[in-house]
């Protein structure tokens, strides 16, 4: 049997990091994502990730502006952030992203202010939607670890950023048993970075230079091309790690759903208290499913119209927000859906923001007054954390 | 002192490896280009650079051409210093301890919106050297006002003059506590390669600052780039200086044939100036002259 050891998401993710050898990391801190350089800083301290060199920056503007030089370089690059400091890297995202640089990138996320707000919500990550990088999210600490390997493996195979996503708080500051995989199943899961997307004193070339109109073009046209080859491959890589790991990763989570009527949709840590909530609706009769597309880009549109097109109400369960718009997640499982000879309702539930817990009475709630044909839903009375 | 203040530099030889080809699309007459020109020549090969916005984003070449002999980074705005930080961790993580990785960016992407990153990567002793060629305004964009443009400096952004005077930011990185600092410009070559090859050959975080006269945007012929930059040396409107750790060494004494006030005059940037306001700065100038005679 597998040992499996308690600790917190971010401490897990900290490893998934180390077991993949990260040649540079910037680091820099901002809640809830700390912890996280923090175990780096501390395995280097202790040379278990050496030769890796861990710059302490002065900003994320710094820490992804570093990781982007580092890239160049040819080396393997690991940054982390949340919330005000992804926000803060947003141009530089876009640059890493257009240049094809594989950088690995965790995310912790939390609201974006103001007010000031420290709390959980998607509004960071889901803001960065269209920058060009891959974004996996986890709904565990276990997944936090795995998630890492998977985004070397995607980021260095087809030389796009990668973030790896997670709850801040109720993931990365949560105590729960995990099971490390061995560094010998990383090592032969995840070969050394070997792409020639780096500067060479022998073949002197210019990365980014000013580029004419049909180049720029063609630059994102194959980002575009290369987004739909990782959605063709993801099944093969998430194959190949299961084996090596004993786990049962897939583009698309999903649980219950072989003969739901409502499908419950989220990102993340929202996925687990919605798995509970679907089974104690089962025994009210009510046959409730969950999916979680483990990509938001690129957005496994075909696998989610699979799952989604049999269903009579999709609830999607938001946690960002499009002021004037509504659910962020729900434009995208609109436009998924739209076309289907049959559209199930899809239901707009802005389910937290700012550290509103969706809890299984809140999400039973919402299920109730969707299945009244509410189609914009604000929960009359969220639970959140406390006031300081 | 150790050496006199007027202390003759050995004569260096020029390179006759060009590391910048010919045909890059700079402004005649601009003075960005026999700069990089001669750094090149001083550093060597084993250089790799990492240019942030910048007149020199755009005198390396568009895709496909490329007038560099070296690698070259392109990166945003405000990034130059830790894209160039990230790139030495890189090679060292690599096992590369000899190639050396030079940030070179213009006054905004040092004085201003790369202020940050300077200082970072300046405060951590990264090994790199770091270039500003100060054109003293944001060129690139047609000439608005920088925290490098001179006081009185007429631009995009200043019509009526800039009332306040230039960021001391050599002082600045001194204070940074960085292995070297020093200035430079292109009319004197031979200082110009003693400093790079002296930078070259030291550890930790150096600094050099390029007086970079930029004839569209100062107003003078484009012939006259040398003798603007002669100029405003002789004049002592800009020193040839070097910080060796304690002290700071004037490399080459200024004639003062040249009045201050010939030096402005001879650019339209200040042509707005009443004789009282140009004096004003001429004796800011000597003022500052007779504190440094005082020093050395």
């Amino acid at each position: 049997m597998v040992e499996k050891q308690l600790m917190l998401g971010s401490e897990a993710l900290a490893l998934g990091v180390k077991l993949c050898r990260p040649q540079v990391i910037a680091a820099y801190p901002i809640t809830p994502q700390t912890h996280i350089v923090e175990c780096l800083a501390q395995m280097v301290e202790k040379g278990e990730l050496s030769p890796c060199r861990l710059v302490t920056v002065e900003s994320e503007l710094s820490s992804i502006s570093l990781v982007l030089g580092a890239s160049a370089g040819g080396a393997r690059v690991f940054t982390a952030t949340a919330s005000q400091g992804l926000a803060l890297m947003h141009e530089i995202l876009h640059w890493v992203a257009g240049m094809r640089f594989p950088v690995v990138l965790a995310n912790a996320n939390r609201a974006l202010g103001g007010p000031w707000i420290l709390y959980m919500d998607q509004a960071d990550s889901l803001s960065q939607r269209d920058t060009g990088w891959i974004q996996l999210y986890c709904a565990s600490a276990q997944e936090a670890l795995d998630m890492v390997p998977m985004a070397y493996r995607i980021a260095e195979t087809h030389l796009l950023p990668v973030m790896v996503i997670m709850d801040g708080f109720w993931i990365s500051h949560t105590m729960e048993p995990v099971e490390a995989p061995s560094q010998e199943a990383i090592d032969a899961f995840l070969p050394p970075r070997c792409d020639e997307l780096k500067l060479d004193l022998d073949n002197p070339q210019a990365l980014g230079a000013p580029s004419p109109s049909d180049t720029f073009y063609q630059i994102k046209r194959e980002i575009q091309e290369e987004m739909e080859r990782v959605l063709e491959a993801f099944p093969q890589y998430a194959q190949e790690y299961n084996q090596l790991t004993s786990r049962s990763y897939r583009l698309v989570e999903h649980w219950f759903m072989e003969d739901a009527q409502i499908a419950l949709v989220g990102l993340g840590g929202i996925t687990g208290t919605a798995r509970y909530t679907a089974q104690r609706l089962r025994e009210k009769g009510i046959k409730a499913g969950v999916v979680f597309p483990r990509s938001l880009r690129p957005f496994p549109g075909q696998e989610m119209r699979r799952l989604l097109k049999e269903v009579e109400l999709v609830l999607v369960m938001n946690r960002a927000l499009s002021p004037g718009m509504g659910g962020q997640l729900t434009q995208e499982i609109q436009s998924t859906l739209y076309g289907l000879p049959r559209v199930p309702q899809v239901t707009d539930w802005m389910a937290g923001l700012g550290g509103i817990d969706p809890t299984p009475w809140a999400i039973g709630e919402a299920v109730n007054r969707a299945l009244k044909g509410e189609r914009k839903i604000w929960t009359d009375r969220p639970i959140g954390a406390k006031r300081l | 002192m150790d050496r006199p203040s007027n202390w003759r530099q050995e004569a260096v030889e020029i390179p006759r490896e060009e590391l910048l080809r010919p045909g890059h699309p700079a402004c005649p007459g601009c003075g960005a280009a026999p700069s990089m020109r001669l750094a090149l020549k001083a550093l060597g090969p084993k250089t790799m650079v990492v240019i942030p916005a910048s007149c020199w984003s755009v005198i390396a070449g568009a895709h496909p051409n490329f007038s560099l002999e070296v690698p070259l980074l392109h990166t945003p705005f405000l990034s130059g210093a830790a894209a160039a930080a990230g790139l030495k961790a890189a090679l060292e993580a690599q096992g590369d301890r000899e190639t050396l990785v030079m940030a070179w960016a213009g006054d905004g992407g040092t004085y201003d919106i790369g202020f940050q990153g300077l200082s970072g990567a300046a405060e951590r002793r990264t090994d790199m050297l770091y270039v500003c060629y100060d054109n003293e305004a944001y060129m690139n964009t047609g000439g608005q006002r920088s925290s490098a443009t001179p006081v009185g400096t007429r631009t995009g952004t200043t019509p009526g003059g800039k009332p306040e005077e230039k960021k001391d930011l050599l002082n600045i990185m001194v204070a940074h506590g960085v292995s070297y600092v020093a200035t430079a410009t292109l009319a004197y070559p031979q200082d110009f390669l003693t400093k790079f090859k002296k930078a070259r050959e030291k550890r930790g975080f150096r600094f050099i600052h390029l007086l970079s006269p930029c004839p569209t945007g100062w107003g003078f012929p484009e012939e006259k780039t040398v003798t603007i930059a002669r100029m405003a040396v002789e004049s002592g409107a800009y020193r040839l200086m070097e910080w060796d750790g304690e002290e700071w060494y004037t490399t080459r004494q200024p004639s003062f044939r040249v009045k201050v006030e010939d030096y402005l005059q001879a650019q339209t940037r200040f042509a707005h100036l009443t004789g009282q306001e140009l004096q004003e700065i001429a004796k800011q100038t000597a003022a500052y002259w007779e504190k440094v005679s005082r020093k050395e």
